[in-house]
Parts: structure tokens; sequence; C-alpha cells
């Protein structure tokens, strides 16, 4: 066993996946020589050589452009972008070739690759460096998106990603890289992309949550406790957001009856209304209040002073699990 | 007369000035006041002062990271005080401290921005300069729209525009500059060669001998030019925006220069930089250079230059003093300018965090 923060877990899974998989290749923008701005890769191309571990030009495109030649031709790239902000250059690659090589070549060719980027605020950044995008990743069919909230779950995600036959999008939480350790194991395990992981058992209210999120809701909980309300909650951290474990929410509201979705992200067209839109078509019986969102405004993230207005706090997670348990129909 | 007698394909460099402040060559010297030279280097030292002032300030966590021009000066104020304000364009990168300012920014913007306000990339009328564009490489292409415009409309302005030498690695470095050049609009695209992007080194981001032939491709005219050296960068420029107003197109010019200081402050450049040639480096220092240019010509004193660092010094402060008295976001300023018109529903968001925050009032910010 190893205490690692997230950062250290993900150089670690780094490392045993090139030790194990002779093909896979890591590169992004000052990736090689000092290992990421984050050093998500530090020691890598010390220990690999330049040909597995490198700086690539500042060329996002290209990055993601050339991660599909080297997929279809028996490589696994693992790519890291700097910032999720700077990954719109790589939108042409992903959504018209990467996302559809496999279904478009009815089968013959696939893009299994992973593209790592830091995503999220909260870290005092300057533009571009908050942004929390995943929903328009997961909108896109063919492409599957994880986001880890622990050291453990990092390493056996990015792991599972690795050898995932599709490719992933594996956004990290900055705010979270470097905020705590944990007990990791020192050997290879993967943790299977589409399951969610229970924080906590509860029966009054399922909170649907992941990255960043997952503390400020037990957090919440903790503050409720607090303040002499000892709410029962179903803590789920989907830890994979496409595909997602639509399974253990269904179960956990019918359990329930009421469901909040916690993101930062923006709020319209988000995974909070995907996850709410699945519940009604699947448990709208068992409902006894209107499933609830805290999430990021439908704003451009605001800069440094004006973004605690814009993150889900801890407050505010709390205001609206009391509102839903009080609720009356 | 500069871009004739450089090829960058057989990496011939325009140099005008030595580091030691000599005109080696006198007959390549550009036209330019004494006065110029002389407000040139007070806006360099200005610049320089203020990258400081804003380390130490960053380092007391009374700033976001910021991107320092420091080393780059001589560079950004040669093309920058060439912009006619109100006429010209100026489409920036993210580290144009010293071209900001020369450009007309106010400083306390400047600081506002990297204090994390949107109200500091609020340009002031009658300037045109696009606000900090962090993404990298973006800004050529505005550069040539804005070209493009100046062109149709006949308004005569010309537009300057600049980006790392890491950032010729970006598909829209070329895919603009092939535009531009296809319209032969009134453009000038700088490159300033720094030698890193972030931790890769120059060499790491082109086999090629320089980032001028980067033109060649496209049909561009091109110049390599020493980065330091303020006349060799103030005649480069002022070649390329004359052929430009009298319509005969686009120029690219990489100016040689090297990145005195960290990244920015989240980096500690120490880790991937060559000491030795660290030392080399910063001998060519552009303001020591030109300091020693003014005192030969008897046109500046340590005497005056004691006097001038006080007064930046205070003003420097001043400005900054103001920054922190009124650097306050108020949450409808966060909702007000996603629109023209706030839609229904962002209304709503409005109406539901303002009840909010008036319920649970926040001490805002991470501090
Ligand atoms: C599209 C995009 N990708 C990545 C980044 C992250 N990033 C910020 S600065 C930088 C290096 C830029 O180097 P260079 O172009 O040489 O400019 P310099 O910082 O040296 O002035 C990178 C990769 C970004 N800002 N935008």
């Amino acid at each position: 066993m190893a205490v690692l923060n997230n950062i250290q877990a993900l150089t670690h899974a780094l490392d045993l996946a090139m030790e194990k998989h002779q093909n896979v290749i890591v590169y992004g923008e000052d990736a090689g020589y000092e290992g990421g701005v984050f050093r998500a890769t530090v020691g890598l191309q010390q220990k690999y050589g330049e040909e597995r571990c490198f700086d690539a030009p500042i060329a996002e495109a290209t990055l993601v452009g050339t991660a599909v030649g080297m997929a279809i031709n028996g490589l696994k790239p693992v790519v890291e972008i700097q910032f999720e902000g700077f990954s719109y250059p790589i939108i042409q690659q992903l959504f018209t070739h990467v996302a559809r090589m496999r279904n478009r070549s009815r089968g013959r060719f696939s893009c299994p690759m992973v593209i790592r980027m830091p995503m999220g605020g909260g870290i005092r950044a300057l533009e571009h460096h908050s942004e929390a995008m995943e929903a328009m990743f997961a909108h896109n069919p063919g492409l599957k998106v994880v986001i880890p909230s622990t050291p453990f779950d990092t390493k056996g995600l990015l792991l599972a990603a690795v050898e995932s036959p599709d490719p992933v999008l594996f956004l990290e939480p900055t705010k979270i890289y470097r905020a705590f350790k944990q007990d990791i194991p020192d050997e290879y395990y993967t943790l299977p992309i589409g399951e969610g992981y229970k924080v906590q058992e509860g029966t009054d209210v399922t909170i649907v949550t992941y990255g960043a999120q997952v503390g400020d809701c037990e957090k919440a909980i903790e503050q409720l406790k607090g303040e002499g309300k000892n709410v029962s909650v179903d803590l789920i951290d989907l830890r994979t957001i496409q595909p997602w474990d639509r399974e253990m929410v269904i179960e956990s509201v019918k359990k329930t009856g009421r469901l909040i979705v916690v993101h930062e992200a923006v709020r319209s067209f988000s995974v909070a209304a995907e996850v709410i839109a699945t519940v009604n078509e699947k448990c709208f019986e068992y409902l006894k209040a209107p499933c609830a969102r805290v999430t990021g405004y439908d704003i451009i993230v605001p800069f440094d002073r004006g973004e605690h207005f814009h993150q889900p706090s801890v407050q505010k997670i709390v205001v609206k699990i009391k509102e839903v348990l009080d609720y009356q129909f | 007369m500069y871009f004739d007698k450089f090829d960058a394909l057989k990496n011939e460099k325009l140099q005008i000035m030595d580091n030691t402040g000599k005109i080696l060559k006198p007959e390549l010297m550009p036209k330019i006041s004494d006065e110029d030279v002389l407000a040139a280097y007070k806006l360099m030292c200005l610049s320089r002062r203020q990258d400081d002032f804003q380390n130490k300030v960053q380092r007391q966590g009374r700033m976001l990271s910021f991107l320092s021009s420091t080393g780059q000066e001589a560079t950004e104020v040669a093309y920058a005080m060439q912009i006619i304000k109100g006429k010209d364009w100026f489409s920036p990168a993210y580290r144009n401290n010293a071209a900001w300012l020369t450009a007309g920014i106010p400083m306390r913007n400047i600081m506002l921005y990297w204090c994390g306000n949107e109200m500091g990339a609020k340009t002031p009328e009658g300037v045109n300069v696009l606000p900090v564009n962090i993404p990298i490489a973006t800004q050529y292409s505005h550069a040539t729209g804005l070209a493009f415009a100046e062109k149709y409309n006949k308004t005569g302005g010309v537009v300057l525009t600049t980006t790392g030498d890491g950032g010729s690695s970006e598909g829209e470095f070329y895919e603009a500059m092939n535009f531009a050049k296809l319209h032969e609009v009134p453009a000038i695209f700088i490159v300033e060669n720094n030698q890193f992007a972030i931790s890769t080194p120059r060499k790491k981001a082109t086999k090629a001998i320089n980032f001028a032939v980067k033109g060649i491709a496209v049909g561009m005219r091109n110049i390599l030019v020493d980065g330091n050296d303020f006349f060799a960068v103030y005649g480069a420029v002022q070649e390329a925006i004359a052929l430009a107003r009298k319509g005969e197109g686009p120029s690219l010019i990489e100016c040689e220069t090297y990145r005195i200081g960290a990244h920015s402050s989240a980096d500690d450049p120490k880790v991937y930089r060559d000491e030795e040639n660290h030392q080399e480096q910063i001998k060519n220092d552009p303001l020591i250079r030109l300091k020693a240019y003014l005192i030969a010509k008897k046109k500046w004193s340590e005497q005056e230059q004691t006097k001038l660092d006080a007064e930046q010094d205070q003003f420097i402060k001043d400005e900054f003093a103001w920054v922190e008295a009124n650097n306050n976001v108020d949450l409808k300023d966060i909702f007000a300018y996603t629109y023209q018109e706030m839609p229904d529903f962002l209304a709503e968001q409005y109406e539901e965090a303002k009840a909010f925050f008036e319920a649970y009032p926040s001490k805002g910010g991470h501090h």
C-alpha cells in the first residue's frame, strides 16, 4: 500500500500502464521532460525514454489527430491536454473521427485512446482554466467520459481507460489533485467504467454527484448533522459520466423517493438534466418530491473574483437538501 | 529596406545595435526621434518594474498567476508604439504587458485582469486593443479578420498581432497567415520567440531554421530580427506597416528574444533551463542595451534613472492600491453580459442566486 494523492495516483497508474502495455505512448504539451504542468507524467520520460513519453508541439488538434492514426495502427496513445478549456481545437478530431471511426468503418478500425485533461474550477485560475464541459463530451456518442474523485478511483479507472477498446476522455478535477491522500494498493487493478460508487447508504434522499463535488456533498451532510438534522443520504459518486450507472441511481431513487444531482457544470443540457430525465422515465411513480439540481448557472465561468457565486457550495447543497425534504405535494 | 536585405532561409538576422548599446549599422537606423526613443525606454522600464512588483504581490496571494514581459520589452514597445491609437488595431496574446501599456491599456486594467476581475478586460473607448487572449494563436485569425475589414472598409488602419514561438505550432497560425496573404490584408504577424513554451525549449517546437521562414509556405514577406535590439524591431515593424498601408499586404516578423523570468508564477524555470545559457542570454537584456545607448548619447543619466525608478514605483503602487480598493464583483455582474438581453430562464437563475446570497452572504473568493 502507498499513501498517494490524486496526481501521484495518476503518475503511478501511468507508470504501471507503460510497464505492462508496451504500446502505451504518453505525450502532450510539456508532458515529457518536466512531466506536465501538474507533473502527472513526471519521471516517465526518464524511465521509458523519449519515444514513449514526450513533449508535443502546441497543437491540440494534431495531438488527438495523431492519436487517431496511432490507435488505428496498434498503439495506445495517452494524450494530455493541458486544461479542459484548451480542448476546443480537438473537437474536430474528437467528434468527426475519434468517436465515429468504429461505426464508420463498420468495426474494421477503432480509436482506443485516453485523452486526459484537468477540469473544473475553484483553483483561483485564469480564464479558460476552470471549465467543466463534460456534458459536451458525453453528448457525443462513441466516447466514454470518466471523472474520478479519489486516488483509488483515479488509479483503477485510468488503468481501465487504458484497457478500454473505445476512446476515453479522462477528466481530472484540478481542485482535488492534491487535496487529500489515500491508501492505495501497489498492484495493477482496474475499476469498471460505467459503475458508480456508493459513498454512503441512506434512505431519505439520493444525491448523485461526481468529481470535486463528492467532497462538498459529504461536507453538506456533516453540516446538516451539526445543525441537528440527521438526514439519511444515499450518496452516489457516478465516477463515469458516459456510460453512467443508471441501475444504481434508479434503485436508490426507488428507495428514497427523492433525488438531487450536484455538479459545477452549467445547468442547461447537463448531466443533471440527463439523470433527472432518466429517473422521470424509469421511476417517476416513486418520487415524493420533484427532482432537484445544484449546478453552476448558465453563464460564462466567471473569473476568480466572481467564481464563488457560480460554484456549487456546501451551503447551496445543504439548502437544497432541506428544500427537497420539506417538499409537500 | 530590411525585408529585401535579410534572408531568413539563410538565418540572416537584422541587428542594428549591439548588446553594449553601440550602433553597429548606422545606415540601417530607422527614422525615429530621440524623444520617442526616450519615451520607449521609459515604457520598457515601467513594464519591467510592474512585472517585479506583480511578482511580489502574487507571492503574497494578492494576485493570480500572470505572464510577464520581462526580457521582451524592446520587442513589445517597439511594435506597440507604432500603432496609431484609435485607427490601428492590436490583437494580443497573454504575455504582452509592455505592449499593452504602450498601446494605451491602463495599468490598473491589466492588474485587475490578473486579479481575476472581468472589468480589467474592458478596453477603454478609443483604444483598439482586443482583450487578453489565453488560447494560443487564435489571435492571429482575429488579426486577419480585423485587417480584412480595414481593407474592405477602406479605413486605412493596420493590424498588429503576436504569438510565442510555441504558438507557431498551432494550425491557426498558418491558417490565418494563409488567409491574410491570399487577401493581401494589412496585417503584421509577430512571433515573440522567447526560447520557451512553458518548459519546452524552442528546438522541441520546430526543426525549421527559425520562425520567420514559416511565412514562406504561404508566400508571405518575412524577416528575422534581434528582438532585444529596440532599433531592429522598430525598423522592421516600421517598414511592414508602411507596406501594409500602401496595400502591399501582410508581413511576418520573428523577434528573437529571451524570457528572463518564469513562464508564469506557477513555474520554476530552473528545472528546465540551462544556467550557463541563461547567464549568456541575460547579457542581452534590452533595457541595459537601450539605456547604454541613451547614456552614450547624453540623453539619459543615472540621476534621471533614479528619479524615474522612484516615480514609476509610486505610480505602480498607486495603481495597485486602486485595484485592491475596486476589486469587487457583484452577483449581477456575472450574469449581465452573457447575452445582450438576459433571457427569462437566466433572469430566473439570477433571482434564485440573489435570494440565496441574501440569505447566505458569501465572503467571496477563496481567500
Ligand atoms: C490552445 C492552448 N493550448 C494550451 C495552452 C496552455 N499554454 C499556456 S502558455 C503555453 C506555452 C506557450 O508558449 P509560447 O507560444 O512560446 O508563448 P510564451 O508563453 O513563451 O510567450 C501553453 C501550452 C493554451 N493557453 N492554449
